[in-house]
């Protein structure tokens, strides 16, 4: 069978958030950078990103939350990905995640203990973005080996 | 003059429209009982014989048909995620005028299989996966279905990369390869494989239906009466090129067994604080609900509104209601013919029936309270601004109180999330062409614009004024 050229992500804002413009940003960002780009927009459900990530056989769910509910939007996430199928899904999550100035090192180790493979402090640059994703992908590898 | 012979070969009637081309008119109609096991040509023989007492003899230049004969097109579609390839199988096949007998989601069970060679469709839609996305699934229901006897047409409708392998994997079926139902994510791309399943239906579906005899006398090809019937909306709504349709409309028709709801609207959000939700859908979209009818499928609508809300509209008892809903489902071709009680039980049927059905199929607005205040999301069409209700099927055309019962297809307080029209003309087929325009419309557009124009009796305004 044919082999996927790109890597698909499946990217969007999480909960009842509304904020648009970074998600823009990302889209494009991560299309530029050779991404397949399944853009959910916003306001979007656990079930839509896992929904989405099914069909188009995502190879990572891009999590964007904005509005300072990101701690509850995303709980359960790798779980339900667990029991969709969709076996150890690299899940990033970043924006401004949480309410207010809460120092990062205690932020990071509460999403990953949910599950998320990797959490941003706000004001990641979408290039930190990307090399992360490369990381996770094993893009940088070189393909045989 | 130009005569033209229509026909609509039902289940259990054959429906026969005579028109003529140049005066731009409806000869006439007639309707005889058919049966495909006797002779389908007995039943054209019998309402040609109706109609020429109508019409006197004619000769006709063309004659051209449309089918629901021995149930219809039998459908069973299957994609990936359900709200996802499965709709989006789901929408091409009612799209193309079939009956969806089977639906499924995910990976096919040996349970399904059993089901599936128990409900023996007519033609079998297998998705799943946008192009590039997920092969897993699709091939593995290809595995599946590999393993059934080749009784029925497949079409393979699913993610690309897979498309070649899911037809080595069905080898000694009939298999045909279509583009994706779904291609990327949230598009739909549905006319390929309805393009397919009408084919599918003309080579093999108009031979086992028994329709073959009849096939050969007509001017053109066959095609199933739904889309038939959706064909003549479109031209309705849209007009044609020397002219202007009446614009966005929903149409309704209440028979005995299921009742179909088509909708010719965009339906996409209007205000900017809205954010759409799930798949869009198509612009001409058919529905069907196979649970609601008024004879054969008359328990669905009273599991829909319940008994209490069927005593309400009909001022009967709910002991009465109860008692003859189940007459009603043993006698299934009891018409009221001017008993009161069943005539205001027909009503009240014909009222939930249309309010169950198109509110299935109009979308939904949700508001959520963010800490900005109110935003909406819609899922499915916005049909609020659609100011015409087209109302067809015997039960629904024989009644006076058309009108009353259409207000039931609006919008109203008590399901204000429902985006159903708020205001709305109703527009009545009363001699039931719409079919036969259907058929017409491939061939002379706008002479059966124009007989729809002049056919389809309004009957007044209705506002959401049910409660
Ligand atoms: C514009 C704006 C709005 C607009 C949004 C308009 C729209 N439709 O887009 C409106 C007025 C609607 C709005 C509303 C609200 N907002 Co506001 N808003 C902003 C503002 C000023 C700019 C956002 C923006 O567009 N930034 C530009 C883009 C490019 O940056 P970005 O969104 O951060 O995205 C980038 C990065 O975060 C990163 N990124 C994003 N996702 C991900 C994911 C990963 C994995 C990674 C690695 C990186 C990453 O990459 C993106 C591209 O560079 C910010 C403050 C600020 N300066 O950031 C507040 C801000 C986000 N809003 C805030 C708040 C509180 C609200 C409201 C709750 C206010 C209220 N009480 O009503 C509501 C919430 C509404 C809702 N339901 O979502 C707070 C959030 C605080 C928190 N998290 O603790 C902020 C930070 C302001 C503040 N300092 O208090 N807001």
């Amino acid at each position: 069978m044919e082999k996927k050229e790109k890597k698909v992500l499946v990217i969007g804002v999480i909960g009842a958030d509304v904020h648009a413009v970074g998600n823009k940003i990302l889209y494009h960002a991560f299309t530029e950078a050779g991404f397949e780009v399944v853009n959910l927009g916003v306001m979007v459900s656990q079930e839509e990103y896992i929904a989405a990530a099914i069909e188009s056989d995502a190879d990572a769910i891009v999590i964007s939350s904005l509005y300072g509910q990101g701690e509850l939007d995303c709980r359960g996430m790798r779980e339900k990905c667990e029991e969709a199928g969709l076996h150890g899904i690299p899940l990033l999550v970043g924006g401004n995640i949480v309410i207010g100035k809460q120092k990062f090192e205690e932020v990071e180790p509460r999403f990953k203990a949910m599950g998320f493979d990797r959490a941003f402090p706000p004001g990641t640059a979408p290039e930190t973005t990307i090399e992360a994703l490369r990381e996770l992908l094993h893009m940088d590898e070189v393909s045989g080996t | 003059m130009n005569a033209v012979l229509l026909i609509d070969f039902g289940s259990t009637y054959t429906k026969l429209t005579a028109v003529d081309l140049d005066a731009q008119q409806v000869l006439g109609t007639a309707a005889a009982y058919t049966t495909v096991q006797t002779d389908i040509n007995e039943g054209l023989r019998k309402g040609l014989a109706e109609l020429e007492k109508k019409t006197g003899k004619l000769e006709y230049s063309a004659k051209y048909a449309c089918s629901s004969a021995a149930g219809g097109l039998r459908m069973v579609a299957c994609g990936l995620v359900p709200e996802l390839t499965s709709e989006a199988a789901r929408l091409a096949s009612l799209g193309a005028g079939a009956k969806v007998v089977g639906l499924y989601s995910y990976q096919l069970t040996e349970d399904d299989l059993e089901e599936i060679t128990r409900t023996a469709p007519d033609i079998f839609l297998l998705s799943g996966g946008t192009d590039g996305g997920n092969t897993a699934n699709i091939l593995h229901n290809a595995r599946m279905l590999a393993t059934l006897p080749p009784t029925f047409p497949i079409i393979v409708a699913g993610n690309r990369t897979a498309a070649r392998e899911c037809g080595r994997i069905l080898e000694g079926h009939e298999v045909y390869l279509c583009e994706n139902v779904m291609p990327k994510f949230g598009v739909l791309n549905i006319e390929p494989t309805q393009k397919q399943i009408r084919e599918i239906f003309l080579k093999r579906i108009v031979e086992a239906k028994g329709l073959r005899q009849a096939a050969v006398q007509m001017s053109d090809e066959m095609m199933p009466t739904p889309s038939a019937v959706l064909k003549a909306l479109k031209l309705l709504a849209d007009g044609c090129e020397e002219e202007g349709g009446v614009g966005d409309l929903v149409a309704v028709d209440v028979g005995g067994a299921t009742t179909d709801i088509y909708s010719i609207a965009d339906g996409m959000p209007e205000k900017m604080n809205t954010v759409y939700k799930g798949l869009p859908e198509p612009y001409a979209k058919r529905t069907v609900e196979g649970d609601i009818g008024m004879r054969y499928s008359i328990r669905g609508i009273v599991e829909a509104a319940g008994v209490k809300k069927l005593s309400a509209v009909s001022g009967l008892t709910p002991e009465r209601v109860e008692e003859l809903v189940s007459y009603l489902s043993q006698h299934t071709d009891v018409v009221p013919n001017g008993d009161e009680e069943l005539e205001a039980l027909d009503q009240a049927l014909a009222s939930m029936a249309v309010q169950t059905a198109v509110a299935r199929h109009a979308g939904t607005m949700e508001e959520t309270y963010t800490m900005m205040g109110l935003t909406y999301v819609q899922s499915g069409k916005n049909l609020m601004h659609v100011k015409k209700i087209v109302v067809t099927g015997g039960s629904l055309i024989h009644t006076k109180k058309t009108e009353k019962i259409a207000e039931y297809g609006m919008y109203s307080a008590e399901q204000p999330a429902s985006l159903r029209p708020r205001a709305a003309d109703v527009w009545v087929d009363r001699s039931y062409i719409l079919a036969a325009m259907g058929l017409l419309s491939s061939h002379d557009p706008l002479c059966a614009l124009h007989i729809m124009k002049k056919e389809l009796e309004k009957h007044g305004h209705s506002e959401q004024e049910n409660s």
